[in-house]
């Protein structure tokens, strides 16, 4: 057991900052696709309420398609297939935009059942007393649906910095790929996955905690 | 046209029955052992038991699974621990999914009121008889619409394992393209296939959720 | 001649909060002992200590002369360890409590299979029996959720009929129920009394404790106010607080 803490005392030197450099990426794609997929999700979530069919049906196959569809195959997709078309992106950005498109996807699963839970005489409240539709939505909808969709919307971060491991796989140089180039290096492949793990989880695990917590105040609010 | 169907799509489907096995047998790990773990988790004296099975919960809930099965694969191997590919898929997606499928079931349990409970107690049922006889049964119908979810995630999530090495439908579609290079057919219908196999599945999680969702038993 | 139930200077405290404040009485074989009071009062505390549902701060609890939920020296009983003491003692609840999963008559049958170890044959027979004493037999293949709430609560009544108890313990069995359900709940539990059963029952029915029960207990603010044979309690009361809670019930 000491024996192998010994390996890590005497590497951390050389591993530490290329896999604190590596966690900057991860976080980087985490956070730029997170937000990618909270704007498109919104406008998703709004459009499944729509009055047209076309709008609701388009969101409707929109959703189908990115929750039967793996992750990794959209990033491949994107990344490698898309060339073939003529339409080109990086590697990282390639990995922005196909986290953000596919957890839109669940984002607006995340914001239909927040605007579900506020009742109709909400709406009919605002409406009365002369606010615009879009100042019913912010000021007075949205406010609420915060308090409601905060746990949810936590979790959905958490699977998307999970899920952006895979952007390994399309060369984006993130925990994952530095992990394997130093695992290849030093030949210590246990000691550098399990470090990388334990990045994963540092961040992972308070928001996780975070998103119960609330959870559990929602739960307590409404009851 | 003719390369597709006679080359693309059946190097998919020859991977999409992997993707399929995979998804069968870590999904048998994922649903007995976590349902094991939410069992023993409803026994609330054992206070170290408690603590083992939250921190394994959360430990395999907060690392990516790429990461997880990294270390069962590479991790293991260097310290001579050498498990093949799909086994090492199989054990990987199955003990992640054992946390998973753990909180869905909990969830279930804490469904039901403690009127079910009472009722047992009062008529004599020991605590085992209680969860065996009154809480696993209602506890497993509330689960059923959540646990199908979890399948088709799962479904979804055996495309990783392409990346150590186990043959299924990603792992076919990377290699056809560094033969053929037709880079935008091949992942296009490696999504397609993808999507025929989640449409049924997704389907079915519907008809569930309205045979069993939302009746919360007092 | 011992009484079957023997409940001995009863203490139960939430935290700050003291509901009973230590409440005894006696009941023999055969006898009908209704708890009367206002909400809050503490008698459904009372009444779900005697089976160990809620533990007691302090007190005793002795059935047919055995210590209820402590063992030589004290000791506490798990769960595990008080299931066969509470299977002599049958509960009816306020909220019926039926098991949604389990039909009407597997809900009265699985207990006496499972706790009291009879064969599939005599459990199922017996349930049939206990149901058509409620006079629900004609229902017994029915799902709790598609009875009504009367009904549901005499299949609870069969339920704990067929623990063959020592004794019968009715937590407000009316108070969840539509009004024109609960005459036919009442009905039952007043056969049941008839049947010389013994019993322990909380209830808000003034008029129907009075007409079953044998004596009246009232209790008020964790504390026994006044007690003594049911007609002379309910039509006679003799404190303040008793003549002000019966005639606010009446009222």
């Amino acid at each position: 057991m000491l024996e192998f803490l010994d390996v890590y005392a005497r590497h951390a030197d050389q591993w530490g900052p290329r896999l604190a450099d590596a966690a900057v990426v991860s976080a980087r794609i985490s956070i730029l696709g997170f937000m990618l997929a909270t704007v498109v999700g919104l406008i998703l979530g709004l459009a499944q309420e729509a009055s047209s069919r076309i709008v609701r049906t388009v969101v409707r196959g929109y959703i189908v398609f990115f929750r039967g569809v793996p992750v990794l195959a959209i990033l491949f997709l994107i990344y490698f297939g898309l060339p073939g078309v003529g339409i080109v992106f990086d590697a990282e950005p390639a990995a922005v935009v196909g986290l953000g498109l596919a957890f839109a996807a669940q984002m607006a699963e995340v914001f239909r059942a927040g605007l579900g839970a506020i009742p109709r005489g909400q709406w009919e409240a605002a409406m009365s007393a002369g606010f615009r539709p879009a100042q019913t939505l912010f000021l007075i909808i949205l406010p609420q649906v915060v308090r409601i969709i905060a746990a949810p919307v936590i979790v959905t971060f958490v699977a998307l910095l999970k899920d952006s491991s895979l952007a390994s796989l399309i060369t984006v140089n993130e925990l994952v790929l530095e992990g394997r180039a130093l695992a290849t290096e030093y030949f210590l492949p246990l000691h550098i996955y399990i470090w990388v793990g334990a990045m994963y989880f540092l961040i992972a695990f308070p928001l996780s905690m975070l998103a119960k917590y609330l959870a559990k105040r929602a739960r307590g609010a409404r009851a | 046209m003719e390369f597709w169907l006679s080359t693309i799509m059946p190097g998919l489907l020859t991977g999409a029955v992997v993707t399929v096995s995979v998804t069968v047998a870590s999904l048998l790990i994922a649903v007995t052992l976590g349902f094991g773990l939410a069992v023993l988790r409803q026994f609330p004296r054992v206070r170290l038991l408690n603590f083992a099975i939250d921190a394994y919960v959360e430990f395999f809930r907060n690392i990516p699974a790429l990461s997880h099965l990294f270390i069962l694969y590479f991790g293991l191997a260097a310290v001579g621990i050498k498990i093949t590919s799909i086994p090492a898929a199989i054990i990987g997606l199955g003990l992640i999914g054992a946390a998973v499928t753990c909180d869905i079931y909990r969830s279930g349990f804490l469904a039901l009121g403690i009127g079910q409970v009472e009722a047992a107690r009062a008529v004599g049922m020991t605590p085992v008889q209680t969860i065996r006889f009154i809480l696993s049964p209602q506890a497993i119908r509330v689960a059923l619409p959540p646990l199908g979810n979890y399948a088709l995630q799962l479904m979804k999530d055996t495309s990783i394992v392409s990346a150590i090495a186990a043959p299924e439908i990603m792992f076919y579609a990377r290699s056809m393209v560094t033969s053929s290079f037709q880079t935008t057919l091949i992942y296009s219908s490696a999504a397609m296939v993808y999507l025929l196999m989640s449409l049924p599945l997704a389907y079915a999680v519907t008809r569930l959720e309205h045979r069993f969702g939302g009746k919360a038993n007092a | 001649m011992s009484s079957l139930l023997s409940v001995q200077d009863l203490h139960k405290s939430y935290g700050n909060l003291e509901v009973l404040k230590g409440i005894g009485f006696d009941l023999s074989a055969g006898e009908k002992l209704a708890l009367i009071g206002p909400s809050g009062s503490g008698k459904s505390t009372c009444l779900r200590c005697v089976n160990f549902l809620e533990k007691p701060t302090s007190g005793t609890i002795l059935l047919g002369g055995d210590r209820v939920g402590a063992k030589a020296g004290e000791r506490p009983m798990s769960n595990r360890e008080l299931a066969p003491q509470r299977a002599q003692m049958g509960m009816v609840f306020q909220g019926f409590n039926l098991w949604p999963h389990l039909s009407v008559r597997e809900n009265v049958a699985t207990p006496v299979r499972k706790v009291q170890g009879e064969s599939a044959p005599v459990a199922r027979a017996l349930a049939e029996e206990m149901l058509a004493k409620v006079r629900m037999d004609h229902k017994a293949d029915a799902m709790p959720e598609q009875l009504s709430g009367g009904q549901q609560q005499r299949v609870a009544i069969a339920r704990a009929l067929a623990q063959r108890p020592k004794l019968m313990l009715f937590d407000e069995p009316t108070s969840a129920l539509d009004p024109e359900l609960v005459g036919e709940v009442l009905n039952v539990i007043h056969e049941l009394a008839d049947e010389g059963r013994t019993m322990l029952l909380v209830t808000h029915e003034i008029a129907f404790a009075r007409d079953v029960a044998d004596r009246v207990m009232f209790l008020y603010d964790g504390l026994i106010e006044e007690e003594g044979p049911a007609r002379e309690v309910i039509e006679r009361p003799q404190r303040d607080r008793t003549k002000a809670f019966l005639s606010r019930m009446h009222g």
